[in-house]
Parts: structure tokens; C-alpha cells; sequence
């Protein structure tokens, strides 16, 4: 029986595989960056991202600013800039939102505006050649199709009907005619894998995850476009509890989602993370 | 539920032969469909197909897909019995599509193959079986599907299963399971069927519940390709993954290809005190003497070295569409080491579907093909036969950026 003592268990071989990724990711491109939305995912991303490199990110964490965040979340952001002793890099589309964009125009030219093409001038500004996101496969069909190592043309264009081959472990690199490859190493999470391991390692989380007066947000980004859920979860244990027994989908609280079939396939085929 | 027991499978086979409708009726019928998930496909599904809830669009999620009813990328999604959680991977049965397909079977631990029980075994069938097994896939349950098209005949039943059997015999596959069904009536999905009495054995939700999580080889000696080399804080620490075998701070290790020898000083994992790791662990290691590690090493235990060699025999499968040509010159990767080479003879040249010999002696290898080659590289390389430890056994080829091939040592 003595395997058995140490075989890993599902969490730890996660884990392991996502290290494994992120490692791989930057030994290929170096110039690399984290985008961290602030949300439950890409902050389990970089705990990852700190274990994989004892405890230093070596390069920066990008936050996209809509500067429709929740207030929560700015803060949680400063705090933990702080306590991690990220580099990080706030990027705004300023013309944008000094002109006025904002979800009441159209959902679908927002999220253009300013998440895609602010982090286009993000990625311009600053030239990364890889960049790391916390997407995962359940959270959406699409998504569900992603690769780990995905490619993006110049004009931010996921080819997802031409994608590479992947297997055991190898990806691809980057060419010339590629901007830049988006590296997903949470893409075989579950929501409920990421609740359970922010419980293991105690990963701090912004408090708008946890139900109060009977409702919480089950997904964050900007204020106007998500909403909450009915739900007593008010600690990550009950929230485990919650998951394992919902019938509603993650994402259910999320305007892109919702506004047309294929509103998050033209999204992300334009560069949307 | 028992925690952290997960079990990743594909799903494959020709094309129109059911791969969707059968994931569809995998998560109606573990109520695993949240209702704003039925809602949108009903509504996606409204005006085609005289607004019957189409299955298939549960996972073919692009545009594309579901106006051509096909599906052209590998997509995963999640279901779970009273037992476990699976993770079930569709891939797409067009022979356009065979990349994805690969892609999608490389990650899983199991395969379901489904059949037409009108049509039988088709040109993907075929080609779909001889990639599991040349993939190393050993878990596989053969599903016989459309059973109500045929009036649930045990007869035809028979027929496919006596055909599948015969081609699995030549390409050394072992189905554990032939299992009748319609995906569409949800005949011997997650229910017995009244309507096929005949048959005794398991629904398709019972016998994946039978099948087994893959383990790492732990049972084997240490594997341990480096992946790269930290400095931190004054420390250097080479990182990787434990492909096979134990790690222990003090143990005695070798490093390939060179051969230098060296102890353990300490396994390092931030913020945790460890001084063992196993297969498939990612860590880091620090040692004795202040040998130069580099990304492409392997550790090893001395006496239960892996091959070193600078030639070796492989089956590759040529997944792109510009052919290899002889004189190429060409990348390779094999768990972290990178080397070029070149493929000095192609044995045969072999047709992945029908496995039969297009060419003997050949110089080149087309789109889909499989070559039984020679290859001989530069610098000695660090492998395993596939069939010993899988993890050093295959490898990639890579033109440009791009994985055009996978090939496994023989």
C-alpha cells in the first residue's frame, strides 16, 4: 500500500500540470505577462504563477481597467500588489472611456473597447510575447474549445477553426505572423476545483464571492454587466456545498454571455480574453 | 462521491455516427444540463431542424458547427455518476479535423468508440482505432449506436461486433466492452433498454464507472527531464516534472546524457517542507555538488539508466498538410529535450486508415499517413521505448512553430 500514501490526489496533480505549463510558457517566451482581472481565477493563476517560481512573479501582472470595476475589487488589487510585491501594470483604454464608452452604448462595442482593444494596447505598449489568462474550459462552450498554447494573429484574431495540434504536453511556439500566444494553463479546472484549492492554500478572494442578504456574485468583472445570485453562501465551504448541488451555470449572471448566441464566439474571435 | 477521482475520456468515431447526440444524452440523462443551458440550446436549436432540441449543440459551440452540423474542434466539458466525475472529450469524426481529434484523444485515459449500427465500421472508425492504440489508449468500450434504426436487431448487434473485433485483433486493441444503444432514445445510456433484453451487459454509464484513473509510473525507476534553471535569491534550482519513479533529498542521482553523478540536497516547493516527490509532481530540485544543470537533462538512478542514443525507431503520424520529404531536416521534441534531426529511412509508409502498405522504402510522408522510420539525431538523446515508460517514449515534430507530427519509439 505504500503508494497509496503518496499518490497524488486530484488537486495536487492540477496543480502540478498547471506549473508545469506556466514553467514551460515562460522558459519559450520570457516576455511574458499575467492578466489578472482581480477575479477567483486568475488570482488562483497567480498563486500558481508564485509557486511555480518560489514565491517571485519574474515578470508583470497586467489588470485591464473598464473603470467599471467594483470598488472591491481596486482595493483587493492594492492590497495584494502590496502583499505579493507584484509589478504590476494597470492599462486603461483612456480614449475610450474619456469619450464616453460604457455598456449602455452596446455590450458587444464595450467589451471591445475597452477589455480587447485596451489590452491590444497593452500588449503594443509594452510587446509581450506570451500573455498567461485563468480561463478555464467549463465556463463556456467556447472556451471549452481553447487550446493551452493559443495563438493570436496581428489583428488579435483566434483562428479556432484552424488550431494546432497539441499533444503530450509540447506546444507550439511563436511565429512572425503571430501578435501573441495566450497561455491558459487553469484550462482544465473546474469551478468547483478552483473553490476547493483557494481552500487548501487559503487563497484570499475579493468579498463579493460570499452571500450577503441572501445573494452574492458567482462571477466579478464589471459592476453594471454581472449580477448576483440567490445563494446563502457566506464561507468558501458553503460555497463548495452550493456548487456541488447547482443547476445554474456559471456564467449565468454575465451580460456577454447572454446577448445573443454567439456574442462570446465573435468576442473571442476578436481577441477577447 | 469520492473526492479527487476523476476520469478523463474520449469520445471517437466517424463521422454522423452520433459522437454528439451521445454526449447530449450523457448530460441530459445525469441531470448534469443546468436549465439556462437546455434553454439556450432549444433556442439555438429553433428553426433548424424543425425545432427539435438538437444534442449535438451542447458542444458544438461554434457557429460553424452547428449550421453544418459537424463538429470541427476537440471540446471538453464535465458530467458525474454516483461514482465519479468525468471529463469527456468530443472529438470531431471528419477526416479534415484528425488534428483535433488526436489532440483531444493525447489527453484522455479512455476512449468510446462509436459505430453505426446501420452503416459499420467506416474509413474514421479505423483510422480513429489505430490512433488509440497507437496512442496507448488500453481502456476502450465500443458503442454500437442507432440500435432503434435497425429495430434493435441482436443480429446486426452481432455483425458490427464481430467486425470491430476482427479489425481490433490486427492492431492489437482490446475492447472491454460492445455495448448496443440509441443515443437518441437513450436506450443503454444511463438505463437498460427494455427493447434489447438480448443483451447483458453493462450501460455505457456503468462500464465507464468500471474503468480505471491512469497513474503516473511510480512503480518504475526515477525520470526526471529538467525543465529549466532558477536562480533564486543566490540558490539555484533546477525545476521539472517527475515523469516516473521517486525523488528523495540524499538520494544518489545521474545526470543525462552526460552521465555526471551527483546527491539530492533538498526537494524544493515554495512553502513546503518536502523531501520526497513522485511521478507527476512538478518541483524543484537543489544539489550536492555544484554540477551545471541545463532544460533537456534527465535524472536518473544509476544501473536503471533510460536508452542513450543518437538513433532510434519510431512510428510517426503525419498530421499536416505540406508532406515530409526525406531531405528534411527537421525539430524534434521529446519531454524537454529539443533536437534536430533527420528521418534516414522510411520503412513504410503506411495508410492510417485501412493500416495498409502504400509504399515500401518510401521519401516521403503525406497528410495522415504513418511512416515506420528510422530516425538519427546529433547529440545522444535520452528515450524509452513507448511501451516502457510513455512519457519518454514519444515525442513531436515541429516545423517552423507549428506540431506537424507525433510519433512513439518502438
Amino acid at each position: 500500500m505504500k503508494n497509496e500514501e503518496v499518490r497524488m490526489d486530484h488537486l495536487s496533480d492540477l496543480e502540478s500540470r498547471s506549473i508545469y505549463i506556466i514553467r514551460e510558457a515562460y522558459h519559450q517566451f520570457q516576455k511574458v505577462a499575467a492578466l489578472w482581472s482581480i477575479g477567483k481565477d486568475s488570482t488562483t493563476l497567480l498563486w500558481l504563477i508564485r509557486k511555480a517560481f518560489f514565491g517571485k512573479m519574474p515578470f508583470p501582472v497586467v489588470h485591464i481597467d473598464t473603470s467599471y470595476k467594483f470598488k472591491e475589487i481596486y482595493k483587493f488589487r492594492d492590497e495584494y500588489t502590496k502583499k505579493w510585491d507584484l509589478d504590476l501594470i494597470v492599462h486603461r483604454n483612456e480614449d475610450a472611456i474619456s469619450s464616453g464608452m460604457g455598456p449602455k452604448k452596446s455590450k458587444l462595442e464595450c467589451c471591445t473597447e475597452l477589455k480587447t482593444n485596451a489590452l491590444k494596447g497593452a500588449i503594443d505598449k509594452y510587446g509581450f510575447r506570451a500573455l498567461y489568462l485563468g480561463i478555464r474550459r467549463d465556463e463556456h462552450g467556447i472556451r471549452a474549445k481553447e487550446r493551452v498554447f493559443s495563438p493570436r494573429d496581428q489583428d488579435f484574431e483566434w483562428d479556432y477553426k484552424n488550431q494546432p495540434p497539441e499533444l503530450w504536453d509540447q506546444y507550439k511556439s511563436k511565429t512572425e505572423a503571430e501578435e501573441h500566444i495566450r497561455v491558459h494553463p487553469l484550462l482544465g479546472w473546474t469551478e468547483l476545483d478552483i473553490w476547493k484549492y483557494i481552500k487548501k492554500e487559503n487563497i484570499p478572494v475579493v468579498g463579493l464571492y460570499f452571500a450577503k442578504n441572501g445573494r452574492r456574485y458567482r462571477s466579478i468583472g464589471c459592476e453594471p454587466c454581472v449580477n448576483t445570485i440567490p445563494s446563502d453562501a457566506d464561507t468558501i465551504d458553503k460555497i463548495i456545498e452550493e456548487l456541488k448541488t447547482t443547476t445554474i451555470s456559471e456564467r449565468s449572471g454575465r451580460a456577454q454571455d447572454k446577448e445573443s448566441d454567439y456574442m462570446m464566439q465573435k468576442l473571442r474571435a476578436l481577441g477577447y480574453m | 462521491m469520492e473526492d479527487g477521482n476523476t476520469l478523463k475520456f474520449v469520445i471517437v468515431g466517424h463521422i454522423d455516427h452520433g459522437k454528439s447526440t451521445l454526449i447530449g444524452r450523457l448530460f441530459f440523462d445525469t441531470n448534469s444540463l443546468p436549465p439556462d443551458k437546455i434553454e439556450e440550446v432549444k433556442k439555438a436549436s429553433k428553426g433548424r431542424m424543425g425545432g427539435e432540441m438538437e444534442f449535438a449543440f451542447l458542444m458544438d459551440h461554434l457557429r460553424e458547427e452547428r449550421e453544418q452540423g459537424i463538429t470541427i474542434d476537440t471540446a471538453q466539458a464535465f458530467f458525474k455518476t454516483p461514482k465519479r466525475e468525468y471529463v469527456i472529450i468530443d472529438a470531431p469524426g471528419h477526416v479534415e479535423f484528425v488534428k483535433n481529434m488526436i489532440t483531444g484523444a493525447s489527453q484522455a485515459e479512455a476512449a468510446l468508440l462509436i459505430v453505426d449500427a446501420k452503416e459499420g465500421v467506416a474509413e474514421q472508425t479505423k483510422r480513429h482505432a489505430n490512433l488509440l492504440s497507437m496512442l496507448g489508449l488500453n481502456q476502450v468500450i465500443v458503442v454500437i449506436n442507432k440500435m432503434d434504426a435497425v429495430d434493435y436487431k441482436q443480429g446486426r448487434y452481432d455483425k458490427i461486433r464481430s467486425d470491430v473485433k476482427e479489425f481490433f485483433d490486427t492492431i492489437a486493441l482490446k475492447a472491454d466492452y460492445y455495448i448496443p444503444i440509441s443515443a437518441l432514445k437513450g436506450d443503454n445510456v444511463a438505463t437498460r433498454s427494455d427493447l434489447m433484453k438480448w443483451y447483458e451487459g453493462p450501460t455505457v454509464l456503468g462500464s465507464l464507472d468500471s474503468l480505471a484513473n491512469r497513474v503516473s509510473p511510480e512503480d518504475k525507476s526515477l525520470l526526471l527531464p529538467v525543465q529549466d534553471v532558477y536562480k533564486i535569491s543566490g540558490k539555484r534550482i533546477a525545476v521539472g516534472r517527475v515523469e516516473a519513479g521517486t525523488i528523495e533529498s540524499g538520494m544518489e542521482v545521474k545526470i543525462l546524457p552526460e552521465g555526471e553523478k551527483t546527491k539530492v540536497k533538498s526537494i524544493e516547493k515554495f512553502q513546503e517542507e518536502k523531501d520526497k516527490a513522485v511521478a507527476g509532481e512538478s518541483i524543484g530540485i537543489m544539489t550536492e555538488d555544484p554540477v551545471f544543470l541545463q532544460r533537456g537533462n534527465v535524472l536518473c538512478v544509476e544501473g536503471k539508466e533510460p536508452t542513450i542514443t543518437d538513433g532510434f525507431q519510431a512510428n510517426v503520424i503525419w498530421l499536416s498538410k505540406e508532406a515530409f520529404d526525406i531531405k528534411e531536416r527537421i525539430m524534434m521534441r521529446l519531454a524537454t529535450q529539443e533536437f534536430a534531426g533527420n528521418l534516414i529511412k522510411i520503412k513504410r509508409r503506411i495508410d492510417s486508415s485501412s493500416l495498409s502498405v502504400l509504399e515500401e522504402d518510401a521519401s516521403t510522408i503525406g497528410n495522415l499517413e504513418i511512416g515506420e522510420v528510422e530516425i538519427q539525431v546529433k547529440a545522444p538523446v535520452v528515450l524509452t521505448k513507448f511501451n516502457n515508460i510513455q512519457e519518454l517514449g514519444r515525442f513531436v515534430l515541429v516545423r517552423g512553430n507549428d506540431v506537424v507530427a507525433g510519433g512513439i519509439i518502438t
